[in-house]
């Protein structure tokens, strides 16, 4: 008991005298004392920016159990303290807790230490009660990253950049990433690395929301993967497009790039420009499976009955098509081709049909036909071209396409 | 903060969404709630929190530098919305009588205590109505148009003379089916003045009844129907066109099914998609609360005075009854003479 009783003197040295001498007279009777304990133990070493090393701190530090952080058992939420950043060995101390109340104390200060601790009444100079930090301890396992945040300085620097740490926590092991890190080891020589490829300052939030896992990167791989970018003459504004807007690309390695760049121009038959072009303009093609895109492929030949020409046409204009989703691309081509008798040829220059909503074709095309005005033949007058049809906002589709106000076409839709 | 919560409160209530055909109604309910989370997530986010914190620093003292504590305010970062993430993740919104996919119209909602007045309304049996497109010619296996074919038929002999006999024998029939489930002995006064209130309808789960149908358009191959009905579904409305077919020697397919009406929300009520917003929808719930109160306690005192229904008096607060209900009633009292 004395051997405590020293260790609190030292420790809550602005805790007056007779408080301390009350805290030991309670320490005798309840267990309950030990958690406080060992709360009071562990603030001193909470404080990661100075260093504090006080007489007693020097006798646990000396003394390794072997103890030192809990086995990474990062699930999904788990998100296990690290020690770099945040404590020293407070598992330690809490099975120090828990073994304690029964032994001997005596026989403890024997084996542990080497050099007797101060008295409980020595008094310690300004600077140590200065550096006395009370704050309550971290939690050793959380499911979020809300009760780190305030501690951690690397937490702290990516919320003030604008990356959205609740979603980043709900990703595998992202949690547990971000803690480990060390700000001015790791996350800012990639920061700087993604500025200099051209990154903006304001994506760079969105950008380690997305793919927080790039901070753990080696930075000579990144740097051969934006050398293999480049040397296949992608200029810098747009590898800068393409690392900003797909952010996984840069952890791709160099050889599934190389596939899937080979895959878009073989399978495709595109030139080696018009495969730039396409790649800059949607890169998660590069990121995504190629499976949806080679079915999606031959959906457009066999079912829909395009020509290859016709496809390389339209994908050149829309990329999205390749990632879309077969069952609606279907239904809306059965749609726009059976119902609204559309030919191929004027599909193929205005595909972005494709990429509007099926409700809102079937709705303006109806009202067009209750008003009869839909001519989609561009050989015959009053001809309405299909990108008025679905890209217009609705008032001036009213306007102008089929004259008529705007409550007239909700009345028409009540109709439906 | 102020302006989220009394955002919130005000969303508490029934309102009436106009659902377009071919859209599941659990769809239209996720994208109603979706739209109303995403509206009360961007409103105006309040300072964050800040906190106390004496922070230790070097500062230039009498005898060279030393360590003090210095007082500053800095925000708490667990507060930070980066951090905690979005205020509002889920709304309770119940969806009243559902509409399968390819039918349309009227669609009532409850959002928060909303849902409460939802289960009244159901206790409430009250009627709703229809409007119903056939095409003759054609039958298929699911009574609509995008069935599968099974039989195609002549239609010239048929009129609308013919049409209305039979709609005459339909709504006569269900007329009797009607007063049979009410459980009402009609040689007692009590039937005769519920009768003159319009409510003479069966107020327990039965089988689906017409109270009134009527011939609005007929232009062979198309005609519309205008149908009132309790507890039906809207498959039974396709294969009662079908039976209409049936009974004029031909054959006939539904091609659509709109609802106009359902208890007090008509059509004017239902809000359009493209009016899915916050605002649209406090005013609406605003506007229907006083209906939906009259109307519901006068079906809850009706309930209470015949003895022979089980009401739970606990659950219906309010329930607007049937101003339009007193079409079928007329017609009822008339018939009984």
């Amino acid at each position: 008991m004395a051997f405590w009783a020293r260790q609190i003197s030292i420790w809550c040295s602005s805790v007056k005298t007779s408080n301390v001498a009350n805290s030991i007279q309670q320490l005798r009777r309840t267990r309950r004392m030990w958690m406080q304990l060992h709360e009071l133990s562990v603030l001193s070493l909470l404080c990661t920016d100075n260093q504090f090393f006080q007489r007693g701190l020097k006798t646990y530090q000396s003394v390794s159990l072997g103890s030192r952080l809990q086995s990474t058992n990062s699930s999904n939420g788990q998100i296990v303290s690290s020690e770099n950043n945040l404590l020293s060995p407070v598992n330690h101390y809490q099975q120090q807790a828990e073994v304690m109340p029964s032994s001997d104390t005596e026989t403890l200060y024997e084996v542990w230490e080497d050099t007797p601790p101060s008295s409980a009444l020595e008094e310690i100079s300004e600077e140590e009660a200065v550096q006395i930090v009370a704050e309550p301890p971290l939690p050793l396992g959380s499911f979020t990253l809300r009760d780190y945040v305030d501690r951690s300085e690397t937490l702290s620097k990516l919320v003030l950049l604008g990356v959205d740490l609740s979603k980043v926590e709900k990703r595998p092991h992202a949690g547990q990433l971000l803690l480990r890190l060390d700000f001015e080891k790791d996350v800012r020589k990639r920061l700087l690395f993604l500025k200099d490829v051209g990154v903006e300052d304001h994506q760079l939030g969105p950008f380690l929301t997305q793919n927080p896992y790039i901070l753990a990167v080696d930075m000579e791989a990144l740097e051969t993967r934006v050398a293999y970018l480049k040397s296949k003459k992608f200029g810098k504004e747009a590898v800068a497009q393409m690392v900003s807007r797909a952010p996984f690309l840069l952890s791709f390695s160099v050889e599934r790039l190389d596939n899937r760049l080979g895959f878009f121009q073989k399978e495709l038959g595109l030139s080696v420009q018009k495969t730039r072009d396409l790649v800059v303009r949607l890169p998660r093609l590069l990121t995504g499976s190629l499976e949806p895109i080679k079915e999606n492929w031959q959906m457009c030949q066999v079912e829909l009955g395009f020509r290859r020409n016709e496809i390389q046409q339209i994908v050149t204009k829309i990329p999205k098509i390749l990632t879309a989703n077969k069952r609606k691309l279907t239904e809306t081509f059965d749609y726009l081709h059976n119902v609204m008798g559309i030919p191929h040829h004027i599909l193929t220059n205005f595909p972005q049909v494709f990429n509007s909503k099926l409700l809102r074709v079937k709705e303006r095309h109806m009202f067009l036909t209750f008003l009869g005005r839909a001519q989609y033949d561009p050989a015959q007058p009053s001809y309405i071209s299909l990108d008025k049809l679905v890209s217009m906002p609705d008032e001036v589709f009213c306007t102008e396409v089929a004259k008529a106000s705007v409550k007239d076409f909700e009345k028409f839709l009540k109709t439906l | 903060m102020a302006a989220r919560r009394a955002a919130r409160t005000g969303l508490n209530g029934l309102f009436a969404v106009y659902k377009p055909p071919g859209v599941a109604s659990i769809r239209v309910r996720d994208t109603v709630e979706t739209l109303l989370l995403k509206e009360l997530n961007s409103l105006e986010q309040p300072a964050v929190q800040q906190q106390v914190r004496f922070l230790p620093t070097t500062v230039e003292g009498n005898a060279g530098k030393e360590l003090t504590l210095t007082v500053t305010q800095l925000p708490v970062l667990a507060a930070h919305p980066l951090v905690r993430g979005p205020e509002f993740t889920h709304l309770k919104i119940g969806a009243g009588h559902r509409l399968d996919t390819k039918s349309s119209g009227v669609f009532v909602l409850g959002v928060g205590h909303g849902n409460k007045l939802l289960t009244d309304m159901y206790n409430a049996h009250l009627t709703r109505a229809y409007t119903v497109r056939g095409l003759f010619g054609k039958a298929t296996d699911d009574f609509s148009d995008t069935g599968r074919l099974i039989e195609k038929t002549t239609f010239d002999h048929v009129t609308r003379d013919k049409l209305e006999r039979i709609l005459a024998v339909i709504q006569g029939t269900n007329h009797k089916a009607l007063l049979m489930y009410s459980n009402i002995d009609l040689k007692t006064q009590e039937a005769y003045e519920l009768a003159v209130e319009g409510l003479i309808r069966p107020m327990e789960k039965t089988p689906p009844l017409i109270t009134a149908i009527r011939c609005l358009q007929f232009a062979p191959p198309e005609f519309q129907l205008e149908i009132q009905c309790l507890h039906e579904t809207q498959q039974y409305l396709r294969k009662i066109v079908h039976e209409i077919g049936l009974e004029l020697k031909s054959t006939c397919v539904c091609t659509q099914v709109r609802r106009i009406r359902d208890g007090f929300f008509t059509l004017d009520n239902a809000l359009l998609r493209t009016h899915w917003n916050l605002q649209n929808i406090r005013n609406s719930i605003q506007d229907s609360k006083s209906k939906v109160k009259v109307g519901l306690q006068r079906s809850l005192s009706c309930q209470a005075r015949s003895g022979k229904r089980h009401t739970d008096m606990d659950q219906v607060a309010e329930s607007k009854l049937h101003s339009t209900e007193g079409m079928s009633a007329s017609d009822l009292t008339h018939k009984m003479r």
